[in-house]
């Protein structure tokens, strides 16, 4: 810190986002960690397909249940596909999955919640009513039956998982909202002749933003973790298409038998992607809000 | 006490309608024409036409909705197409190896956590703190799936101290006498202490995968609530009294910090009861969760939705517990009700 002699300028907000970032990271060096693991899931997420030394479809019986040597990172599996090839391409779909279900969760839950908040009366009590419905259930269990009622396919895991995470963001939005309403700036803008959803879409959704940009890489682990789980028993992914839960799925039979290598890697990849998207999401938090720093 | 009680109950009743409600709109939504779908593959338009008409099909979605209701009420949840079995009798024999497994893996948890949690608490920035907190992180971010195979690789493959993952009981053992259903108190009563040491040793893992998922969020509420007390007044006064620290921590402090934990555990069960399938798949346990999955992939729908719809009354009536239980502890909420 030298320039604290100088006279303070005013910083530009990007030059200040990105102070406040590095002493954030400074601190929690944790962070920086996550994101550099971020970094190289995005990477293997775009690039996969292209890199990987096998095919991921392709099998060939003579190497069949290799254990992990330098030719097979991770060993191969009972039809002698590459453990490791699969893995890295698996990342896209799994990838893909939670993101597609955060942002729509975002969508759905965010403007529902937010008008909630605004609107209040009606629109409150449904949006309520809708979040306290989908409360009631333990959470994988509907998205099991929602996935078995819309049809076992990708895009209704994607939207299952949004469906349960709905309350989540309609609760936090409309909190962020429902504050806001009464604000000065929401006033101001109101006695210049604005309407409501002008008022809606630029003063309170911009300052609703943040607070669930941060709640979207939080809940993104478990978006993966649900998706996993559902395709794990079967729903949604079908084999031979490589994804992270079915894999692990396909290779728990033979994890009885000595051969862990099958499940233990994809497995691994799900641990360390949910496991980044947790840090991640607790280092945006501090930076957005660092009242709730643990 | 009693209208407390009787108030929160009556808030559990919205709670119910939604998901009589949710659970009638899923089977609508089943794609194609539910009559030819619950008519079987094989099915002739004529056959077709008789079981739209035995299912009320053919009548508006509101009569349709109403002799659903009746049906509940009756306790029919419809029959399972591929056994045959009506599906109420299936989940009623089935839902005891369910129970008997999370509530154990509850156990497991608390009897983790929450100490962990409090030694946490009381040694802020000491090793066990940090100890709690990558057991809280690394606890969230583990597939219970995963978890799951790991340990059976580890104790049943590696070190051969856990039976194979198929069950409930070894097959050289026949199940003790049914009273509770529950094989670990059902062997005590019939006095059969191998038996009951059967079921214990096929129990443990399953149990325990459970038991490291639901760790994270109690460890981590009570290490925070416990953090809360322990710089409150009235903690600080019973220190300058000169009561020992034992005495502090356990009679003062846990029993104020233990009430957002119990109020995290309706949270826990939600995750519980979801995990619970997922462990159940793994080790063939044949509970509920394993019998949904098996209708699932068989495409047939019947108890699938029985299985949802007992899932979420269950899930209704503990959080409906927990806020009970909560009301006993702490008389203050029974004053405000």
């Amino acid at each position: 810190m030298t320039d604290i002699a100088a006279t303070p300028r005013r910083e530009g907000g990007l030059a200040a986002l990105f102070r406040h970032s590095r002493y954030i990271l400074g601190e929690n060096p944790v962070t920086g960690f996550a994101f550099a693991l971020f970094v190289l899931i995005v990477i293997a997420a775009v690039l996969g397909p292209s890199i990987v030394p096998y095919d991921p479809l392709a099998s060939d019986t003579t190497q069949a249940m290799k254990p992990p040597s330098a030719h097979h990172w991770f060993g191969t599996d009972q039809i002698g596909r590459d453990v490791f090839s699969r893995v890295i391409v698996a990342t896209r779909l799994d990838f893909f999955i939670a993101v597609a279900s955060v942002a729509l969760v975002f969508l759905m839950g965010g403007l529902a919640g937010v008008a909630a908040g605004f609107f209040g009366g009606w629109t409150d009590r449904i949006v309520g009513r809708i979040a306290d419905t989908i409360m009631a259930f333990p959470l994988f269990v509907l998205a099991m039956g929602i996935v078995a009622a819309l049809g076992n396919t990708v895009q209704n895991i994607v939207l299952a998982t949004a469906i349960v995470n709905f309350p989540l963001y309609a609760r936090i939005a409309r909190a962020e909202a429902n504050v806001r309403r009464e604000a000065g700036f929401v006033e101001a803008a109101r006695l210049s002749g604005n309407s409501d959803w002008r008022i809606l879409a630029f003063q309170i959704l911009p300052n609703v933003f943040p607070i669930l940009v941060v709640q979207m890489s939080l809940t993104m682990g478990y978006a993966i973790l649900n998706a996993a789980g559902l395709s794990f028993i079967g729903l949604g992914v079908r084999p031979p298409t490589p994804e992270w839960g079915i894999m692990v799925a396909e290779g728990a039979a033979f994890m009885v038998s000595g051969e862990w290598w099958n499940a233990f890697f994809p497995g691994l990849a799900l641990m360390v992607a949910v496991f980044c998207f947790n840090l991640l999401g607790d280092g945006l938090r501090d930076m957005v809000d660092p009242r709730r720093r643990t | 006490m009693l209208t407390m009680i009787l108030k929160r109950a009556a808030m559990a009743i919205p709670s119910l309608i939604g998901v009589v409600i949710v659970t009638f709109l899923l089977t609508r939504a089943l794609p194609g024409d539910p009559a030819a779908y619950f008519a079987g593959p094989a099915a002739t338009p004529q056959a077709i036409q008789e079981v739209r008409v035995k299912l009320g099909l053919d009548k508006p979605l509101i009569e349709q909705f109403g002799r659903y209701v009746v049906d509940l009420g009756h306790g029919n949840l419809g029959n399972s197409l591929t056994t045959g079995q009506p599906v109420l009798t299936e989940l009623r024999t089935r839902l005891p190896a369910s129970a008997e497994l999370t509530l154990l893996g509850l156990l497991v948890s608390i009897v983790i956590a929450v100490p962990l949690g409090i030694l946490a608490a009381t040694r802020p920035n000491s090793l066990i703190d940090h100890a709690c907190r990558v057991v809280a992180t690394l606890g969230v971010s583990l597939p219970v799936f995963f978890t799951g195979l790991i340990l059976v690789y580890v104790f049943y493959y590696l070190l051969g101290w856990a039976p194979a993952p198929l069950g409930r009981l070894d097959v050289f053992f026949d199940p003790p006498p049914q009273v509770t259903g529950f094989y670990l108190i059902d062997s005590l009563i019939a006095r059969q202490p191998e038996l009951f040491m059967a079921s214990l040793k096929q129990l443990i893992l399953p149990a325990l995968t459970l038991g490291i998922f639901s760790l994270a969020p109690i460890a981590r509420m009570t290490r925070a609530s416990m953090l809360a007390v322990l710089s409150s007044d009235f903690v600080r006064t019973a220190r300058a009294s000169g009561l020992s620290s034992f005495t502090v921590i356990v009679t003062y402090a846990f029993r104020n910090a233990m009430l957002p934990v119990i109020t995290t555990l309706g949270m826990v069960f939600s995750f519980l009861l979801g995990a619970n399938v997922l462990v159940e798949k793994v080790f063939a346990w044949p509970g509920i969760g394993s019998y949904a999955v098996e209708a699932l992939l068989a495409s047939d729908f019947a108890p699938v939705q029985g299985f949802v719809l007992t899932m979420a009354v269950m899930y209704v009536a503990l959080n409906l517990m927990i806020d009970v239980l909560y009301g006993l502890i702490d008389p203050r909420v029974r004053l405000e009700a």
